[in-house]
C-alpha cells in the first residue's frame, strides 16, 4: 500500500545540515494500522508528513498504490492528498467554521453540491457521535470531540490512507482510548490503511499492527507488536515497553540485590494456559522466587512478563532455563 | 452652527467612505500576496515579495501631507482638480493602502500555521485557502482592521482639510485657526471625537461578535 524507499529528509539551517529521516525504508500493508514510535527529535513527525509532501523529501521514493508520490506534480500530488486523510495532535479545527462546516469543507473543496454534502456530514457527525454538537464551534468542544470532528473531516472524502500525526498526544487517557478505539472502527470498516506517529507505547499496544522504532532519523526495528513486546532487540525498544506505566521498572528490580538467577518471562496470552513455571520447579530442583509480573494486553492477544528470581544448584538452574526455553517462552536472564 | 459643521461632517463622512473602500480594495490583495508570496507560505515568490515590501515601505515613509501634494498630478488626471474632497479621495487611498496591506498582514499571519497545513493536506488550491481557509479564519481580526483604517482616514482627512480637502479640518483650520471661532473648532473636535469613539465601538462589538474563537 505504502512503500517508502530510502527516504531522507535534511533541513538546512545556514551551513549546518540536520538529517531528520536518514535513508529510511518500510512498507506499509493495506488495512494495517501501522505505528511509528520515537521520543521527540526522532524525526518521526518528519517521516510522516514526507507521506504526503507536506514535507518535500530531499532524496528517495513514496510510492502508494504504485504510484510514486514523489515524482507527481504540484496538481497531480493535490488530487492523491484527497486519497490522505490526515489528524493532528492540535486538531486544527476551522475555529471561525461550526463543527458541520468543519467537516464539510474537504467536500466543499471538491465542488459538491449542497445536498450531497449534508448528507455526507451528517452521516459522518453520526460515525463519530457529535450530531448534537453540529452548530457548535471548535472552542466549544472538548479535546476528544475536537479530535472527532478532525477525524470525521479527514474520512469525508473516503481516504485509502489515514495519518495520524500524534493525534492523541494532546488527550487525557481515556479520550485516548476513545479515540484509538474509534480509528480501529474505521480500519475495520472502511478498510482505510492508518500510519500513526506517537510516543506513547500505550498507543502502540491498543491499536497497532506492526510498529517501527524511529531514532536518530534512522528506523531502528520494525515488528509486530506482539513480537516488539515479547523480544524487543534494541534498547530503545525495551525502553518504550518498560516506560508504560503498568510495566515492571527494570530499575526497581537491582539484580545486585539478589542472591539467586533473575531471569525474565515473556510469553503470549495463548501460552498462559500452561503451568510452565510449576513444571520446571517440580521437574528440576530449583527454588523460585516470583519478584514481579504482569499483563499487557495488546489488539488481539496479551503479553505477560514475569521476572523470577531462580535459586539451587548451577547446573539444575540451566538445565530448567534450557526447559523453559522448549515452552515457546522467551526467556532473558538479567543476572 | 449646525449650518456650517453638518455640511463639514457630510464631507469628512463622504471622504473617509470611499477612501476607506479604495484604500481596501488596493491594499487587501496586496496584504494577501506579502503574506502567500512569503518563505514557506502557500505560493512563495520570494523575488515579489521582497519588491512588495520595498514599495510599501516607501510609501510608507512619506508623510502624508507630503505624499499628497506629489499626487496633485494624479488627483486631475483622475477627477479633474486638485483640491476639493472627491479629488482628496485620491492621495488619501493611496496614501492608506500600504498601510491597510501592512494590517492585512497582520490579521492573516494571526492564522494558525496548522489550519493552513491540513487544508494543504486536504488537497485545497491556494485560491481556496485564501477565500474558505485565510479571510474566514482571520475576519474578526481584519474588521478590527479596517476599523483601525478608517480611524486614521478620518485623521488624514482633516490634515487634508488644511491644503483644500475640504470637511471637518477644513472647518477647523478655516473657522477656528484662521478667523479665531474657538466655538467652531471646539465643535469639530468634539464630532470628530465621537466619530472616531463610534467607529470603533462598532468595530469592536462587530469583531467580538462573529468571532467564535
Amino acid at each position: 500500500m505504502i512503500s517508502i524507499q530510502n527516504l531522507s529528509k535534511d533541513f538546512t539551517n545556514g551551513k549546518e545540515i540536520l538529517t531528520a529521516v536518514d535513508n529510511i525504508s518500510l512498507n506499509v500493508n493495506k488495512g494495517e494500522i501501522f505505528g511509528i514510535i520515537g521520543l521527540s527529535g526522532a524525526g518521526k513527525s518528519t517521516l510522516i508528513r514526507c507521506i504526503n509532501r507536506l514535507e518535500e523529501p530531499t532524496s528517495g521514493k513514496i510510492f502508494i498504490d504504485n504510484v510514486d508520490l514523489t515524482s507527481l506534480d504540484k496538481e497531480s500530488l493535490r488530487l492523491m492528498r484527497k486519497e490522505i486523510g490526515m489528524i493532528f495532535q492540535h486538531f486544527n479545527l476551522l475555529s471561525q467554521k461550526t463543527v458541520y462546516d468543519n467537516i464539510a469543507f474537504p467536500l466543499e473543496l471538491n465542488g459538491e453540491n449542497k445536498d450531497q454534502i449534508d448528507k455526507r456530514v451528517n452521516l459522518l457527525l453520526e460515525y463519530v457521535e457529535l450530531t448534537d454538537k453540529k452548530y457548535s464551534y471548535p472552542s466549544q468542544l472538548s479535546g476528544g470531540q475536537k479530535q472527532r470532528v478532525a477525524i470525521a473531516r479527514a474520512i469525508a472524502n473516503n481516504p485509502k490512507i489515514l495519518l495520524s500525526d500524534e493525534g492523541t498526544s494532546a488527550l487525557d487517557p481515556r479520550t485516548t482510548k476513545s479515540i484509538l478505539s474509534l480509528l480501529n472502527r474505521i480500519r475495520r470498516e472502511f478498510g482505510i490503511t492508518i500510519v500513526m506517529i506517537t510516543h506513547q507505547m500505550e498507543v502502540v499496544k491498543d491499536i497497532c499492527d506492526r510498529v517501527a522504532i524511529m531514532e536518530d532519523g534512522k528506523i531502528v526495528e520494525t515488528n509486530t507488536v506482539e513480537s516488539i513486546f515479547r523480544e524487543p532487540k534494541t534498547k530503545t525498544a525495551s525502553t518504550f515497553i518498560s516506560s508504560m506505566s503498568n510495566t515492571i521498572e527494570d530499575e526497581v528490580i537491582n539484580p545486585k540485590d539478589f542472591n539467586g538467577i533473575l531471569i525474565r518471562l515473556s510469553y503470549l496470552g495463548n501460552d498462559a494456559n500452561q503451568p510452565i513455571v510449576s513444571k520446571a520447579i517440580k521437574q528440576f530442583d530449583i527454588n523460585v522466587n516470583i519478584l514481579s509480573g504482569n499483563i499487557n494486553k495488546l489488539q488481539e492477544t496479551n503479553v505477560g512478563h514475569l521476572i523470577l528470581e531462580l535459586t539451587g544448584d548451577d547446573d539444575q538452574i540451566s538445565k530448567a532455563i534450557s526447559h523453559l526455553r522448549n515452552e515457546d517462552v522467551h526467556v532473558e536472564v538479567l543476572q | 452652527m449646525i449650518d456650517l459643521v453638518l455640511p463639514s461632517v457630510l464631507e469628512t463622512l463622504y471622504m473617509v467612505f470611499f477612501s476607506t473602500a479604495f484604500s481596501l480594495l488596493l491594499g487587501f490583495p496586496l496584504g494577501i500576496l506579502l503574506v502567500i508570496t512569503e518563505k514557506g507560505s502557500i505560493w512563495e515568490k520570494p523575488m515579489l515579495n521582497k519588491v512588495l515590501n520595498t514599495i510599501i515601505n516607501l510609501l510608507r515613509s512619506f508623510p502624508f501631507i507630503i505624499l499628497m501634494i506629489l499626487l496633485f498630478p494624479l488627483s486631475k488626471l483622475l477627477i479633474g482638480k486638485t483640491i476639493g474632497t472627491k479629488a482628496t479621495i485620491v492621495p488619501l487611498s493611496i496614501a492608506a493602502a500600504p498601510f491597510v496591506a501592512r494590517v492585512m498582514e497582520s490579521s492573516l499571519k494571526e492564522v494558525d500555521k496548522g489550519v493552513i497545513e491540513f487544508s494543504l493536506s486536504m488537497g485545497a488550491t491556494v485560491p481556496q485557502i485564501i477565500t474558505k481557509v485565510l479571510f474566514s479564519e482571520a475576519l474578526p481580526s481584519i474588521i478590527l482592521g479596517v476599523t483601525l483604517t478608517i480611524i486614521n482616514l478620518i485623521g488624514y482627512s482633516a490634515m487634508a482639510g488644511s491644503i483644500g480637502g475640504g470637511g471637518l479640518g477644513d472647518l477647523a483650520i478655516r473657522y477656528g485657526l484662521y478667523r479665531y471661532q474657538t466655538d467652531v473648532m471646539i465643535v469639530s473636535v468634539i464630532v470628530i471625537i465621537i466619530l472616531v469613539q463610534s467607529i470603533q465601538f462598532i468595530g469592536n462589538t462587530l469583531a467580538a461578535k462573529i468571532n467564535k474563537k
